[in-house]
């Protein structure tokens, strides 16, 4: 396994260097212009538009400015954001905090909900518990979370004058007063994205425990007598996880990546928000950074889960 | 992928700066202590992400900035200028400027400090022209250097500004939110290729009435009051808080309904949302509403956007096959339905109203002929007649042609509610006159730029819309927007304005008139005949007067609240109190 | 050499494999039709279906008719499904958006399960092919969706359209793109149950006896695969039905006066409270048709399920 690893991270280097190519490819082709912010304003005339796409670099051709990028990249230099001359990296540092403590929070809550309700859902199945389960599952993932996030402003926020739902980047958590804000300030976007999430983890959980649960082996186990809430969680689970874990594998980074929507509905000025806006103004250095961070992080959280695959089923051997 | 979208509707809302402009009064408030406020919030949904007014890239940034940097003189609603950093505003009756405009003297305010405690002096003046200026510093508000020969600090308290033509818009240096003057002491070091890499622009130290204390490009802005303001009692607000993000439907709310913030900016929501929400019982706003220069457009295209044409499309040397026409353009005008488009869509006055001029300020330059003009007139009967005069006559699908021509018309703008409805009633009215109407939207990001196939600049469809504003001055809106030398083409690159590559000899004569023109009054006249023009010919349909610079809500416990049309929204915060 | 001798020898497995799979798939039938909620939920989505393609030649009012002094009416005879601010009738926007709103939605998902399942299959069969594969996923799951939409559009369209016209060309193009962008998680799930699978007795049982790859994945491990993939395809169905109309927003899809669901949905967000009707129905809609896929799905799953017959 180890050498598997050691080859794996090996491999990583040319993939994150191709994806950073095509990336970046694909940003030069993209038309997306940072001057398209000035829009068509005479009081920019063409002059002074050609010396500001000078001073921003973008004069030179792709391939010269990837390879700039790249090299300093390598040595953890993010670059400097076209529209706030501010360092890519404090920018992303400064989001960060606020797309884990919603996004993360979100993701975690998530995941809590959907193993017991997929749990239950397939042991009881095509009963009452089942039926409702399901069916806020698929209310879940067909509405979307613009639309419950508004739904859920106008009736606490505004009905009611329950929650406040403009985030503060700014609240430092001190005391139990500001914890409270806090919690304020978050629960309905983590209850947003966390009911969504969990909606599409319990349908992937019950339809694999619905495949495990009539198996010989879980047979063999009730026949031994052990305890039906043993059989259920000791095998059947623990057998129904490899999809799991690819799910959540492939969830891990997207938390990173923010989830657009939300922020933007309730204020959160987290890294997806970033990302959009930055796609929005043309901010190449922004957008580049971003990605390839994400980028990173699938390489690193799909090698994990196939380490996991093999703890769970030791079967499974790579080539 | 729903987020995508709405982030893009949002960014589709802003094309573009909007107002500055003319000269005047001075503006006094309340007295109250200094600080006495607590904290104000201000909301918009579009965040600041640099607070340098000279590096901005949009209104965001200038009216975040606004609250620390000033210019010598602001522009009020009506024009005029308003002594801010200058003692008073030179004109050529007080000696300020001479009588051939070519050369302003201002005299600066005694005793100003910088909010670090250093004198704010000429030379700070001087030192601004001369960031600005360098192309490598690559200033987005470098249009003030052109024409102009020298600014120079004469004495510590005198600017002299020389210009090298007459120069009847003498303000362009000096007055409105492209004129922030910056310390000298922080940016000696970023001028020039240092200038995209400097801390100051987002710790800018200023003269204003507020200091950044903490800012977090893209989301907010935190300030406190300056304790080295001019003005002992101002101002009134301890600190502010200036955030960023989300969309015009949530600021609305939270300035309207729950009071979670005291300024919601540019509620750029359909009227049916933010009427009632601005007049229910328990409404905690109320909505600015002035009106500058800011007109939504629809232009039309005089080349042939036919991609079959190849590296011909849309070049100046084609000619539209039916919009050159100026019957079909006039029928195209007078089935444009702009009432129902301002009652409807931008609420009658709340947002926006509905005109047949291009050039809708200043007062005294608003052209008053184009009200009774056919074209301007709501008349489809008319319009289809004037087609079926003129050869264009109805196939069995509905849609007129001659000469195997069909009136079949693509018809672009940006990404945006209010502008898809829009989009609709047209498509309903012109589609009953007998044309076929495509529509078409794309992000504001894809729009705005001379580097996208689908962009306002390439124009490669026949009809396209969107708004546009100009100076006080309208020189340069109408020389950039309409001339023949101004057309925007594949050897320009597309960066020039005239995007509808509208070619007429008699306007450009007006307008080259009116660019030497010094007498008030002969200006005014030439303004509101290069009006006339465009609309009779129908170079363009003029929609809507739209409120500027934004429509803004704010709470009903603010007070002092001007807004200017020409300037920043922030431009006297000093005098905001509760 | 010695298999294909083996294979000469012995016909039977093919030809015994032949006789139950086609008795398999009547079974299937049998079982699918023995599932209420599963017949259920056809039923609903074919009334949906012809709903969508009788029903705007049909209903009187036409979809583009404005109306202001009839805007933001609630349901009412004339308007079932009520009116937006134009006061344009909504059942007649939803009737007609709802063709390209299932279309796109059931075709874009086939696609993006199609490919999934066939990289997630040779990925997790063929070691070799392993690492090549799974690192295509993640280049996908990697690139950024918005900028890579505006490319692929930006290079595509005109010649997509020239080729297959404009409204076919629209089509083809954002069920590709859907498609295209959706197919990584089923592949890495796919992947990882084959991973599982192969190393299974019974498919060291179907090689013992000769059969041959495209056998053992097609035949013997798919269908044990079936579950994630159909969760996955009924979890895309009302995602790609969403997507869609975010690539009109981004001014890559169909024309913005096409009213799909998911347009029809984003434009009332901004009058959920005071024309609530606005977003119910299409809403509605989406769900109605999501649901009725799910119960299908799950009754297919059952009746393909290879245990069953056990």
């Amino acid at each position: 396994m180890g050498r598997y690893v050691a080859r794996r991270l090996l491999i990583a280097i040319p993939t994150l260097l191709a994806i950073s190519f095509v990336m970046y490819a694909i940003l030069a082709l993209a038309p997306i212009d940072p001057l398209s912010q000035f829009g068509a304003d005479p009081r920019v005339p063409p002059e002074v538009r050609e010396h500001i796409r000078q001073a921003l670099g973008l004069d030179q051709p792709w391939p010269i400015r990837y390879v700039k990028w790249v090299t300093a990249f390598v040595r953890g230099d993010f670059g400097v954001s076209f529209m706030s001359h501010a360092s890519v990296g404090d920018l992303i540092w400064q989001r960060l905090p606020n797309t884990l403590a919603v996004v993360g929070v979100a993701y975690i809550v998530g995941v809590l909900i959907a193993i017991p309700a997929g749990l239950i859902s397939s042991v009881r199945r095509n009963s009452p518990v089942d039926h409702t389960i399901s069916l806020f599952a698929y209310a879940g993932f067909s509405v979307p979370t613009f639309f419950t996030g508004i739904l859920l402003i106008i009736i606490f926020s505004i009905k009611l004058r329950w929650l406040p739902f403009i985030y503060d980047s700014n609240l430092k958590i001190t005391d139990l007063g500001s914890l409270v804000e806090q919690f304020r300030q978050s629960v309905m976007p983590i209850a947003v994205l966390g009911l969504f999430d969990a909606a599409i983890l319990t349908r992937y959980i019950r339809a694999e425990m619905l495949e495990h649960l009539p198996l010989d082996y879980v047979r063999t186990a009730r026949s031994k007598g052990l305890l039906e809430r043993a059989v259920v969680i000791r095998h059947v689970l623990r057998n129904s996880l490899i999809p799991v874990v690819t799910l959540i594998a492939l969830g891990v980074p997207a938390v990173f990546g923010g989830a657009i929507v939300t922020e933007q509905v309730f204020h959160v000025p987290g890294i997806g928000e970033l990302l959009v806006t930055s796609i929005g103004t043309g901010d190449t250095p922004v957008i580049a950074s971003v990605v390839m961070i994400f980028a990173v992080l699938v390489v690193l959280f799909n090698l994990i889960a196939d380490v996991l695959y093999a703890v769970l089923d030791p079967r499974i051997k790579y080539a | 992928m729903g987020a995508i979208a709405m982030l893009v509707a949002a960014c589709g809302q802003s094309q573009g700066p909007s107002a500055s402009a003319s000269t005047g009064a001075s503006a006094s408030a309340t007295p109250a202590a200094r600080g006495a406020g607590g904290d104000l919030k201000i909301l918009y949904w579009q965040a600041p992400t640099i607070l340098n007014p000279h590096q901005a890239t949009g209104t965001k940034d200038n009216d975040a900035s606004r609250l620390v940097i000033e210019p010598l003189a602001a522009f009020d609603n009506d024009g005029n200028a308003v002594a801010v950093l200058a003692q008073e505003v030179p004109t050529v009756a007080n000696g300020g400027v001479t009588a051939d405009f070519k050369q302003v003297t201002w005299k600066l305010k005694q005793n100003v400090k910088w909010s670090d405690g250093t004198p704010f002096t000429a030379s700070d003046v001087e030192f601004t022209y001369k960031y600005i200026c360098d192309p490598k510093t690559a200033a987005s508000t470098a249009d003030r250097c052109e024409g102009v020969d020298s600014v120079t600090a004469k004495d510590p308290n005198t600017v002299v500004v020389k210009y090298k033509d007459t120069n009847p818009f003498f303000y362009q240096v000096g007055v409105g939110f492209s004129n922030g003057i910056l310390q000298q002491a922080q940016y000696k070091n970023c001028v020039g290729d240092a200038a995209k890499n400097c801390p100051a622009d987002l710790k800018p130290i200023g003269t204003g009435p507020y200091m950044v204390k903490d800012f977090k490009p893209g989301d907010t802005v935190l300030y406190d009051m300056n304790p080295n303001y001019r003005d002992a009692n101002k101002p009134f607000f301890k600190s502010v808080t200036f955030k960023g993000g989300g969309d015009a439907a949530a600021s609305a709310r939270a300035v309207c309904q729950t009071g979670d913030t005291d300024y919601g900016w540019n509620l750029q929501v359909e009227a049916t949302v933010l009427k009632p929400m601005a007049a229910a019982a328990d409404s905690k706003c109320t909505l600015l509403t002035n009106y500058g220069s800011s007109v939504e457009r629809i232009l039309l295209n005089f080349s042939n956007p036919d991609p079959s044409l190849g590296d011909n499309r849309g070049e100046p040397s084609t000619k539209h096959p039916f919009l050159s026409d100026i019957h079909v353009r006039r029928a195209l005008a007078m089935a444009t339905d702009r009432n129902a488009v301002a009652v409807q869509l931008y609420g009658d006055g709340l947002a926006g109203k509905a005109t047949c001029n291009i050039l809708t300020a200043p007062a005294p330059m608003v052209s008053k002929a184009t009200d009774s003009l056919d074209v301007c007139k709501f008349d489809k009967a008319a319009a289809e007649k004037e087609l079926q005069d003129n050869g264009w006559v109805k196939g069995s699908d509905g849609v007129r042609a001659k000469n195997g021509v069909r009136l079949e018309l693509s018809y672009r703008t940006t990404v945006n509610a209010v502008r898809q409805k829009t989009q609709d009633i047209m498509k309903a009215n012109w589609e009953s006159i007998g044309f076929k109407v495509n529509l078409l939207s794309v992000p504001a990001s894809t729009f705005f730029t001379n580097t996208s196939p689908d962009g306002a600049n390439h124009f490669w469809t026949d009809v396209e819309m969107y708004t546009n504003s100009g100076d006080p001055d309208p020189t340069s809106y109408f020389l950039s927007g309409w001339t023949c030398n101004q057309i925007a083409q594949k050897s320009n690159n597309w960066q020039l304005g005239n995007y509808a590559r509208y070619c007429n000899q008699a306007f450009d004569d007006v307008v080259a008139q009116l660019k030497k023109e010094t007498d008030q009054n002969k200006r005014n006249q030439l303004a509101q005949q290069a009006n006339d023009i465009l609309v009779k010919d129908v170079a363009i349909i003029p929609l809507i007067s739209r409120v500027a610079p934004t429509a803004s809500g704010v709470s009903k416990s603010l007070k002092g609240i001007k807004v200017s049309v020409w300037d920043s929204e922030m431009w006297n915060i000093a005098d905001w109190s509760k | 050499m010695a298999t294909v001798t083996r294979e000469q020898v012995v016909p039977p497995p093919d030809a015994a494999a032949m006789r139950p799979a086609r008795s398999l798939w009547k079974d299937a039938w049998y079982t699918f039709t023995r599932d209420r909620l599963a017949v259920f939920g056809l039923m609903v989505l074919v009334f949906i279906v012809l709903a969508v393609l009788i029903g705007p030649y049909i209903w009187p009012q036409k979809i583009g008719d404005i109306d202001f002094s009839r805007a933001l009416e609630g349901p009412s005879l004339e308007h079932p499904f009520g009116t937006d601010d134009l006061g344009r009738d909504l059942l007649a926007r939803a009737l007609y958006g709802g063709r390209v709103s299932i279309a796109v939605g059931v075709v874009a998902v086939f696609i993006a399960i199609t490919l999934g399942t066939l990289i997630g299959a040779f990925a997790g069969y063929f070691g070799k092919l392993d690492n090549p594969l799974m690192r295509l996923t993640d280049l996908f799951l990697s690139l950024p969706v918005l900028p890579l939409l505006l490319v692929l559009i930006y290079l595509f369209r005109e010649s997509l359209q020239r080729a297959m016209g404009p409204v076919v060309g629209i089509f083809v193009m954002v069920v590709a793109v859907i498609g295209i962008l959706n197919w990584m998680p089923t592949a890495r799930l796919v992947r990882a149950s084959f991973l599982s699978l192969k190393q299974k007795e019974f498919v060291e049982a179907a090689r013992c006896v000769g059969a041959k790859d495209r056998r053992i994945i097609f035949r013997h491990i798919m269908p044990n695969v079936l579950s994630p993939v159909l969760v996955a395809a009924t979890i895309g169905v009302g995602g790609a039905i969403l997507t869609e109309s975010t690539l009109s927003f981004l001014g890559l899809g169909f024309p913005p006066d096409t009213p799909t669901w998911g347009r029809l949905l984003f434009d009332s967000q901004n009058y959920i409270d005071i024309a609530p009707h606005w977003p119910i129905f299409p809403g509605l809609c989406i769900f109605i048709v999501v649901l009725s896929i799910n119960f299908i799905g799950d009754g297919l799953r059952d009746a393909l399920d290879p245990r069953r017959k056990i």
